[in-house]
């Protein structure tokens, strides 16, 4: 067991995992967040429970926040090894003949994430963390769907996270499909997960689109 | 055909090196690219100049060592051929032809478009061998039953030349596809499975020495192997690296 995270394989299986974990996560996230077009007040519920709930908020949420950190660390750190391994460039390197863009640039689509993870902790988690744990409000059960629709006011936000959401989906092309190989789990059964992941993929980013851009064209006054 | 070749010259390891433009007359479509290479480097020699230095030995795809990235291709445009396998009728009158030795650290640069591929040599010492005498008292082959799945499988991953195109095409110059094909070729049979645990994790570990870079499953390699050698030996290998690492 010892130095496994040190191995090549041990990384790439750790990003693996954690990249799965967070493809639970988004499914999870994404459930919720489509109540807020399909049923506003169920999304009143379910986001009152996730911000209040002691299980969710001090056992969920910080391995949620280790594995994202996790994540995009261990991405940068074997990007850096792999750039290491070829010092001279080839003069004329056909990259695309052999392998699909997708597969290699997911530093470009990752950091894309890692900006808007930026973007979104600042517009919801921080205001979250000090309306609760700062500013000690007295809990309203219902603020959340107001609050959430004022979000998406602004086109400049709304076109940031769509292009956000079309980069995640770009990640996960390659990236859900890829980690199934990346654990060993390649058999009889891989090309129909593989379409399930490639499927899942575009389904749930674009999901995320639509609840964006709804809430944007659908305001409710302040 | 008239040609221009673009080729990476480099005097030793150490020296600097560039791509040096050389035009080239003559060539024949049936002509294999490195009996093109040969009429260049006759070419040099009659005019006094340093031929052109390249590994080659069979010619005729079994010894792997002819490694020329091609255009921007290990092994030329061709698909599952090497280069002493391509021909040159996979090329047009007046095309500009770009040829580099393999590009890794794994792989340094012993002069022109030869590299020191030792470094696979080593990661075979390491553990891709079974522990069976075979001088003069082999067994028969068939005495030991083996499925037929299992046992095209495995000859399927034997058939890797070690040419190292795998690395060459791989954006990350990874060694993944050789070192899993000769994990494989011994871990779906009996015969391999006394040193198991061993062979890959000591494989691995050499394989990371190397200096070569982690797989991101991209597929560049499968695609550019000479021998068609499949993704599912790396998964094969991550399996029983992780089977080990938790043994031992
Ligand atoms: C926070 C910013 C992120 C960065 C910087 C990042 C970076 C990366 C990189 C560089 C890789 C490729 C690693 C390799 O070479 O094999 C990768 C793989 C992956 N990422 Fe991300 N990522 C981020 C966020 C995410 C998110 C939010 C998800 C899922 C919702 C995700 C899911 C995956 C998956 C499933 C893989 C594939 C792992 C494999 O091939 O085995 N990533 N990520
Ligand atoms: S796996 Fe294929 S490309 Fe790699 S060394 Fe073996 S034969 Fe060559
Ligand atoms: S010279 Fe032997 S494979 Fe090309």
């Amino acid at each position: 067991m010892s130095g496994l995270l040190k191995s090549s394989i041990g990384r790439k299986v750790a990003m693996a995992l954690s990249g799965l974990f967070l493809v639970v996560f988004l499914t999870q996230h994404f459930v919720i967040n489509s109540t807020a077009v399909l049923a506003p007040e169920l999304f009143n519920t379910w986001s009152h429970f996730m911000g209040t709930n002691g299980l969710v908020q001090f056992g969920l949420q910080p391995v949620l926040i280790f594995g994202v950190v996790f994540h995009f660390i261990m991405g940068f750190a074997l990007e850096l090894q792999n750039r290491k391994a070829r010092p001279v460039k080839y003069a004329s390197y056909k990259g695309g003949a052999a392998a699909p863009w997708t597969s290699r640039n997911m530093i470009i689509s990752g950091l894309v994430i890692l900006a808007f993870l930026g973007l979104h902790f600042y517009d919801f988690w921080i205001p979250e963390m000090i309306h609760k744990y700062v500013e000690t409000h007295p809990e309203d059960p219902t603020r959340y769907y107001a609050e959430t629709v004022h979000k998406f006011e602004n086109p400049v936000r709304v076109g940031l996270y769509v292009l956000s959401f079309v980069l995640l989906a770009l990640h996960l092309w390659h990236g859900f499909a890829s980690s199934f190989q990346s654990v060993g789990f390649n058999n009889k059964f891989s090309v129909a997960l593989s379409k399930f992941a490639k499927v899942w993929s575009v389904a749930i980013p674009v999901g995320f689109i639509i609840i964006a851009v709804y809430l944007h064209f659908n305001q409710i006054p302040h | 055909m008239k040609l221009t070749l673009k080729i990476w010259r480099q005097k030793n390891a150490q020296a600097k090196g560039q791509m040096v433009t050389y035009p080239i007359d003559g060539i024949d479509g049936d002509m294999s690219f490195l009996e093109m290479m040969d009429v260049l480097n006759n070419e040099l020699i009659n005019k006094g100049e340093e031929p052109v230095v390249f590994d080659h030995d069979c010619r005729e795809g079994i010894c792997g060592s002819c490694s020329m990235f091609i255009n921007g291709e290990a092994h030329g445009p061709d698909r599952l051929v090497t280069t002493c396998q391509l021909h040159m009728r996979k090329f047009k009158d007046g095309d500009t032809i770009t040829i580099e030795p393999w590009r890794a650290a794994g792989f340094p640069v012993i002069k022109d478009l030869m590299v020191d591929r030792s470094s696979f040599d080593r990661i075979q010492h390491a553990g891709g061998f079974i522990s069976i005498n075979t001088s003069g008292n082999t067994q028969d082959a068939n005495a030991i039953p083996i499925e037929k799945i299992d046992a095209d499988a495995a000859f399927d991953a034997a058939t890797c030349i070690g040419c190292g195109a795998c690395v060459a095409s791989c954006k990350n110059s990874s060694a993944m596809l050789f070192v899993s094909a000769k994990v494989s070729q011994f871990a779906l049979l009996p015969q391999g499975q006394v040193e198991a645990t061993d062979r890959v994790l000591n494989m691995v570990k050499q394989m990371d020495e190397e200096g070569f870079g982690n797989c991101t499953n991209t597929g560049a390699c499968e695609v550019e192997c000479p021998k068609g050698i499949s993704l599912e030996n790396i998964a094969r290998m991550n399996r029983e690296y992780l089977a080990a690492s938790l043994k031992g």
